[in-house]
């Protein structure tokens, strides 16, 4: 790459290059678009210069020169519009390519780029001097993506998409020649190949060839640009936090492209590209229901969720909201306070978590407010918050391609974090080192230097191990040690009892492994751990994070570009919502609700007098209702019917309610068990702002309209909040935004009116003006002696060990395609037929076992309940172990998982219970 | 004691509409077991370098006798590629048969007809007719084939690795009926031999530091040596460039003589071997190469095996360390010819020729610097350290300087290599080295460079043909390949011949030369040619094509159109069917 600015000529004017820069951009600097078509400026596309719709001529060379491709040199003389053989020859290439295409009433998209560059060069299409070839036959097996290869150019964006940008490796180019094509695996149907429905391709695709099916006919006709608005908003699902656009037509989102922001630099998955039709579907509520009398509660009750009639009757929004809220008073006024308790969401915006844990906090007069935050990585906040003195992470995930090693460990981000997954996989081509341990051979293996399978609940001897020998080999490093951090000497002393020897029985990975794994990290220049729920959510799940901790922090390998921690997070909002005080021991910013000085500001913002018991959490209140000290339950946007563990035991609290309130989209199995359902908005219908799992604030913006009267949750909330007798008067979200900031100093610099301009923020962010650190912690910890502090783990069993009665391990997660429960991914029309019903995964030697083959209903039992469902074969889950997504009704995991809590987290073992495989057809 | 819980029986409601049916494997195929132990079983003791992708697909091929996508897809597992990249490279070469689910593999034998214009115009069309009729499709398949190096015995047919030199179906048939479908091996000076003529002495000395790499150097620079693979670049200059550049740098040595025409190549390798490595050797040297890496097209089986058994003597002799080169086997492409496709050839993808600049002594194979040479350029290091580098300059013509290897074919009396010095007109090749014309057949015209170099009528047989003097015309010598035409040859046929060539040739990537050669082939087809269109088309596949494929493609139909007549044109057209014709016929 040349590093210097060049001058040289541009169509007889003399220009200055900037470094890096190639002909094509200088000319656009210069108001020259030249055409282009298998280029595109957008980030993470590599030049290939194969059309040949941008030449220009250089002075002294033979042939034209791809202004895409070459970078000019100094006094180099360049001519593009003013070189005859240049348009000559861009002319040419639109018609030969025109020649083979569709007409362009009948193209696959009429307003394809493609046609831009032939109307640019004023080629007329009807008008080509050539016959054209064979026409190829449309694939159209995928339910997100038609395949009209008649369109394509064969300008390999969608390879480029494929494997440079998303690292998917699906397509390639097939043949040579004018049989020449984009093939996907072995050429297969795209529904057939190994495709992930990311659709990187079909943005990339300039002529339409790969289109979204949603705004193509079945005969392969279609409009990109047949929409009425685009609305810059932020992804409803994982915490990566991808900005997107949404296409609205008619009121309805019709596709769904991905935006230049800084975590997802255009790039999507299934779920936020072809996934947003769920709000669309026709189980909305769209008025607020009230039980009828009688009506049984809970899941087991024929409740059918296209005649809710049997069971509810509609109500006005006055009067519903007044049965809401009487019943929510009443408990309060009679049993105290602490009858009270409420969940918000971790899928709504800042200012909805906010508003829903100061209605709990100021309005129900308790602290039993809680999130799923309890289910997925509270864990990894309490070590961290011991050990460093913050929830969140040290540097965002984009620093991964900065690294020398990745470990990520417990997590499986081509499923979870496809977009974070995609970061480390172009690392990984890059040479940086990617280490895995996972009881599972995850996909990303594939681009692993160790793909370490170790026993299932063993992490914290693998990584005491690992410290053991960091010490024993003096890797660690003692400067740091010294500056930063307190305790060395003591969790020194604790390792030397776990050396890999001893420890490689227990995590059945050998001692060799476990040594190259210290060293690599240890002496790596950068190195950073990245880990999810499989390190979470476990009863030693707090133990497993300090653990990781300790270990970069002897290292030194955190508060640098390239190091760090980072825990991914789950839910779009669920950094925000913790951070908004979404939890029952913290205040915004995780202020301490028992520390009677922080009490005391919080009084004052809010006016109120406030309680300072720390809360119940999640598991912890469903224990309550059952002993009777909880009477009365509001639900925003949760659905614990289907996410807490040991279901049978969840479900009978939530029938056991005098009052439950559930806010929500849908009818959801929360919703089975409530007196009254207020229809709320889904992301898309509401603006407000979001935290992903960089620490990124970011703008979410309305797209459409709220169905029928459902109504604005943060308008909800108000509603209710009045009822209890607050006196609220937000009139919109910038007005609770403004509040935030009076609570919250990571705030500081962050303002509304910044996120409209800038859409998104990092926070800690030093000025108005700058932006924010992606990277922290270089200089101190934000603890209170500012150092980082050694917690040393012990060896904690899972809680259930398999035994002859129920002899294989069940590990719970997700898939690819749905989210969380399912309530929205199994309405979305894409991702439900691409994972239509439940199943759960094995491999092929535990099928034979039970004298099964994959495709079979098999039984999987466990001391708490039964389910059938189809088992699906996958060479990745390892023997002894099986699989299963929670996000079906129909067969939840969750009547399965062991509610058995981690003492400090208070997060259950959803990773680990011995569980029964059967084949149900013996 | 655990209690027993009774399954669940009634169906819970769920959101999912049913539609379609979950999978009931991970996505995409399946790796198979059988084909993946069969493929490990193969691939035993072999490293999984993703460079020997193409190494692995023969090993494949040649025991079952095509490529199963079940075969593909543990390939891809055991290498740990994604299937999409092994599928690239399976389908970009012609001499892989990919099979799919359902698909019949291909019969045991194939047999393929050299389709290019020499046997083309020996009746190599009459003999794939033949053979087709008088053979079993079950058993036998019969495909056309572009050159296989041996135009000075068309028509030639490769019945499995056996070519069969001046071949008709008699011949062909006493193949198949002897089962000898292994190649021949000529004789040749072998090792010993070599070594008792002086073989391998100057590379001892440079080895042992006697001679400094500019010694010889300036030897090369003086002699004039140039790049014999038809770019004619400086030997000496390149060796330069390369050794500017940081190590660690790689030697290649392009043995894809795929130009038609060209057989020289094959004949110093099937001659004197050792003649060639030692130049290799000597090259590596000088460049301080990490290793050399020879790349043998696939149509030379014979060479391969002498190459194979003569590397492993001059290993075992220690004159090149172990894994100090590489032979590694083209796929049946063309394009690999072209110095940078070559090098993605060797990194085991499919042979699309890069952009420049970088060039390849700047990043070359595996992104190093890499010094890629003919064949024949190395082959005379030796020669002229021996003989000096006046010797080679002494000889010449009209004004020209060394030594030319000429491989002549067609409608003359005496086909063959011609070692004949540079600058020799045509029509003084004829008559003084090829014994004239054939009988019954009067001077045309000729392609003074193979395929890509253009055509020339008689009237102009009194160029110097060298590097540089054939430019004016619109003509360049390449390889040195020349094929003679005569009165009996159809300039439409020839020309057609030579497009659909490259059009089967092209990789594909870039769109003057995938689409350009495809609606050239069209034009050329029509049964009044559109000259405006077809020059127009000509001129931008020229300029704005990435590699000397597509750029010289459209140079048969150019040079036609710029040095033959009108009314010869007019009459040759009249009198030739379109190949749309000949297939209604």
């Amino acid at each position: 790459m040349i590093t210097e600015s060049i001058l040289f000529t541009l169509d007889g004017q003399s220009v200055i290059s900037k470094p890096g820069e190639t002909i094509w951009h200088v000319a656009k600097r210069h108001h020259e678009h030249i055409p282009h078509l298998c280029y595109t400026p957008e980030p993470g596309y590599r030049a290939d210069g194969n059309c040949r719709a941008c030449m220009v001529e250089i002075d002294g060379e033979r042939v034209l020169a791809a202004s895409c491709m070459r970078q000019p040199t100094a006094g180099m003389v360049v001519k593009s519009s003013q070189s005859k053989r240049a348009v000559k020859a861009r002319k040419m290439v639109l018609e030969l390519l025109i020649t083979d295409q569709p007409e362009r009433p009948q193209a696959a998209d009429k307003n394809a780029h493609f046609w831009d560059m032939a109307d640019q060069l004023a080629v007329d299409a009807t008008a080509s001097r050539f016959q054209p070839a064979a026409k190829p036959v449309a694939d159209n097996s995928h339910p997100a993506i038609r395949v009209n290869l008649q369109s394509c150019i064969n300008c390999n964006l969608c390879v480029r998409a494929c494997r440079e940008v998303q690292v998917n490796d699906v397509i390639g180019m097939a043949n040579r020649g004018s049989e020449f094509k984009i093939a996907f695996d072995f050429d297969d149907d795209l529904a057939a190949s190994t495709c992930v429905s990311c659709g990187e391709c079909v943005q990339a695709c300039p002529t339409g060839a790969l289109m979204p099916a949603s705004v193509t006919s079945i005969d392969g006709v279609g409009d990109s640009l047949n929409y009425d608005r685009k609305v810059a908003s932020v992804c409803q699902y994982c915490g990566v936090g991808c900005q997107v656009n949404y296409f609205v037509k008619d009121e309805r989102i019709i596709y769904v492209e991905g935006r230049n922001g800084p975590a997802n630099q255009n790039r999507l998955c299934v779920k936020g590209r072809f996934g947003a039709d769920y709000i669309h579907h026709g189980d909305r509520i769209t008025r607020p229901l009230i039980r009828l009398t009688g009506a049984p509660k809970g899941v087991d009750t024929g409740f059918d969720l296209t005649k809710p009639q049997t069971h509810f009757r509609e109500a006005s929004w006055e009067e519903a909201l007044d049965y809401a809220a009487d019943g929510l008073r009443q408990i309060r006024d009679r049993q105290g306070r602490y009858a009270l308790a409420g969940f918000g969401s971790a899928k709504g915006s800042n200012e909805e978590a906010y508003l829903f844990q100061k209605l709990i906090r100021t309005g129900f007069g308790s602290n039993n407010v809680d999130h799923c935050t309890r289910l997925c990585h509270a864990s990894s906040v309490m070590a961290l918050l011991e050990c460093l003195g913050s929830g969140g992470v040290s540097a965002s995930f984009m620093q991964a391609v900065n690294a020398d090693v990745v470990v990520v460990t417990g997590s499986n981000p081509t499923t979870n974090h496809p977009v974070a997954a995609t970061f480390f996989k172009q690392a990984a081509k890059q040479g940086t080192k990617l280490i895995i341990l996972d009881p599972c051979g995850i996909a990303l293996k594939k681009y692993a230097t160790h793909m370490i399978q170790c026993k299932p609940g063993s992490d914290v001897s693998f990584w005491n191990a690992v410290m053991h020998v960091v010490i024993e080999e003096r890797l660690y490093n003692q400067a740091y040690i010294e500056a930063m951090t307190d305790g060395f000497e003591g969790i020194k002393a604790h390792v030397k009892h776990y050396s890999p020897e001893a420890m490689s029985l227990i995590c059945e990975v050998s001692p060799d492994l476990i040594r190259q794994v210290a060293r690599e990290y240890a002496t790596a220049e950068k190195a950073m751990i990245f880990w999810g729920m499989g390190v979470s959510q476990h009863i030693h799940g707090t133990n497993n994070v300090r653990a990781i901790i300790s270990l970069a922090l002897m290292t030194g390998q955190i508060g640098r570009e390239g190091t760090g921690l980072h825990p991914l997070r789950g839910q779009n909002n669920v950094q925000g919502a913790s951070d908004a005080g979404l939890i029952p021991m913290m205040y915004p910013d995780y202020k301490k609700v028992s520390q009677p000085d922080i009490k005391s500001v919080f009084e004052a913002l809010w006016e109120t007098e406030l309680d300072n018991q720390p809360g119940l959490t999640v598991v912890e209140i469903m224990d309550a209702i059952h002993s009777g000290t909880i009477h009365g339950m509001y639900i925003e946007g949760e659905n614990p019917a289907m996410s807490d563990p040991d279901l049978a035991h969840a479900r009978a609290a939530l029938a056991k309610l005098k009052h439950l309130v559930v806010q929500d989209l849908y009818i959801t199995e929360t919703a089975m068990y409530a007196d009254v359902v207020l229809p709320a908005s889904a992301w898309p219908e509401k603006s407000g702002t979001v935290s992903n799992t960089n620490r990124t604030v970011q703008m979410g913006r309305q797209a459409v309209k709220p169905p029928g009267d459902a109504r604005q949750d943060w308008w909800i909330i108000q509603q209710i909040a009045k009822r209890m007798g607050l006196d609220w008067n937000y009139q919109h979200p910038r007005e609770v935004f403004a509040e935030m900031k009076q609570a919250m100093t990571s705030l500081d610099h962050i303002s509304w009116e910044r996120l409209e301009q800038e859409h998104a923020v990092t926070y800690p962010c030093p000025a108005d003006d700058l932006p924010g650190h992606d990277v922290v912690f270089g200089d101190r910890f934000p603890s209170i002696s500012g150092k980082g502090l050694f917690v040393p783990a012990d060896i904690v069993a899972p809680d259930e060990q398999p035994d002859d009665q129920y002899p294989t391990i069940l590990i719970t997660g997700r898939q690819l395609e749905h989210w969380h429960t399912g309530s929205m991914t199994r309405r979305a029309s894409v991702l439900d037929d691409l994972e239509p019903a439940a199943i759960a995964t094995l491999n092929q030697q535990e099928l034979e076992r039970i004298g099964a083959r994959a495709g079979d209903t098999i039984r999987i039992s466990t001391r708490r309940g039964s389910i059938e469902l189809m088992a699906r074969e996958d060479a990745g889950v390892p023997a002894g172990v099986i699989f299963m997504p929670f996000c079906y009704g129909e067969a939840a995991a969750n009547q399965l998982t062991n509610p058995a809590l981690d003492p400090v987290g208070k997060i259950p073992e959803f990773k680990f219970c011995a569980a029964r495989i059967e084949n149900t057809m013996p | 004691m655990a209690k027993q819980i009774p399954p669940q029986t009634t169906p819970k409601p769920h959101p999912g509409s049913s539609r379609r049916k979950s999978r009931t494997h991970t996505r995409g195929r399946q790796v198979d077991q059988h084909a993946l132990s069969e493929v490990r079983e193969l691939l035993v003791q072999q490293p999984k370098q993703r460079d020997l992708l193409i190494e692995f697909l023969h090993l494949i091929q040649d025991r079952f006798g095509c490529l199963s996508t079940a075969h593909l897809a543990a390939l891809a597992e055991e290498m740990n590629l994604p299937m999409a990249e092994v599928y690239e490279t399976a389908t970009f070469y012609a001499h892989f048969d990919v099979v799919k689910e359902g698909e019949l593999p291909p019969p045991a034998l194939t047999i393929r007809v050299c389709d290019s214009l020499s046997c083309q115009l020996a009746g190599s069309e009459q003999l794939h007719a033949a053979l087709v009729e008088g053979t079993d499709a079950s058993q036998v398949r019969i495909v056309s084939a572009p050159c296989m190096g041996r135009c000075d015995t068309a028509p030639v047919a490769e019945v499995g690795h056996h070519h069969v030199d001046h071949a008709d179906i008699d011949q062909v048939q006493e193949v198949i009926n002897t089962q000898n479908f292994h190649p021949h091996i000529p004789d040749y000076i072998g090792y010993d031999d070599y070594l008792a003529n002086g073989g391998y002495e100057l590379l001892k000395h440079c080895l042992e530091g006697q001679y400094d790499w500019q010694d010889l150097q300036k030897i090369l620079a003086d002699a004039g040596l140039r790049g014999l693979g038809g770019a004619g670049f400086p030997t000496a200059t390149k060796w330069k460039f390369v050794r500017q550049e940081p190590q660690p740098r790689y030697l290649t040595i392009n043995g894809d003589e795929g130009e038609p025409g060209t057989f020289k190549d094959r004949f110093y390798l099937e001659s004197d071997p050792h003649r060639f490595l030692e130049g290799v050797l000597i090259s590596a040297w000088a460049v301080e190469a990490e290793a050399a890496y020879i790349y043998l097209r696939d149509e030379y089986p014979a060479a391969r095996e002498i190459l194979t058994v003569e590397i492993s003597k001059v290993v075992h002799a220690g004159l090149a360390p172990p894994g100090g080169i590489h032979l590694r086997r083209g796929a049946g492409a063309y394009i690999c010819g072209e110095e940078s496709a070559m090098i993605e050839s060797l990194e085991g993808k499919p042979g699309m020729p890069r952009h420049r600049p970088p060039f390849v002594a700047q990043v070359g194979l595996f992104n190093r610097p890499t010094l890629v040479n003919n064949i024949e350029t190395v082959f005379w290091i030796r020669t002229l350290f021996d003989k000096g580098s006046n010797w080679f300059s002494t000889h010449g013509r009209h004004g020209r300087k060394g030594l030319r290897s000429f491989s002549v074919s067609g409608r003359i009396s005496q086909p063959g290599v011609k070692l004949a010095p540079a600058g020799i007109t045509m029509q003084e090749l004829i008559d003084e080295y090829c014994g004239g014309m054939a009988t019954g057949h009067t001077f045309k015209g000729y392609l003074p460079g193979g395929a890509s170099g253009g055509i020339l009528p008689a009237s102009m047989a009194d160029i110097p043909m060298d590097f540089d003097t054939l430019q004016d015309y619109g003509c360049f010598i390449g390889s040195a390949a020349i094929v003679v035409l005569s009165n009996q040859d159809n300039i439409r046929t020839v020309a057609i011949n030579l497009v659909e060539f490259f059009k089967a040739e092209s990789c594909g990537q870039c769109t003057p030369c995938r689409v350009g050669t495809e609606k050239m082939v069209q034009l050329l087809q029509q049964p009044d040619w559109d000259q405006e269109l077809i020059r127009e088309l000509s001129d931008v596949m020229a300029d704005a094509s990435i590699c000397g494929l597509g750029q010289a493609a459209s140079n048969p139909v150019n040079s036609i159109l710029q040095h033959f007549s009108p009314k010869l044109i007019a009459t040759d057209l009249a009198n030739s069917v379109t190949l749309d014709q000949r297939d209604k016929l």
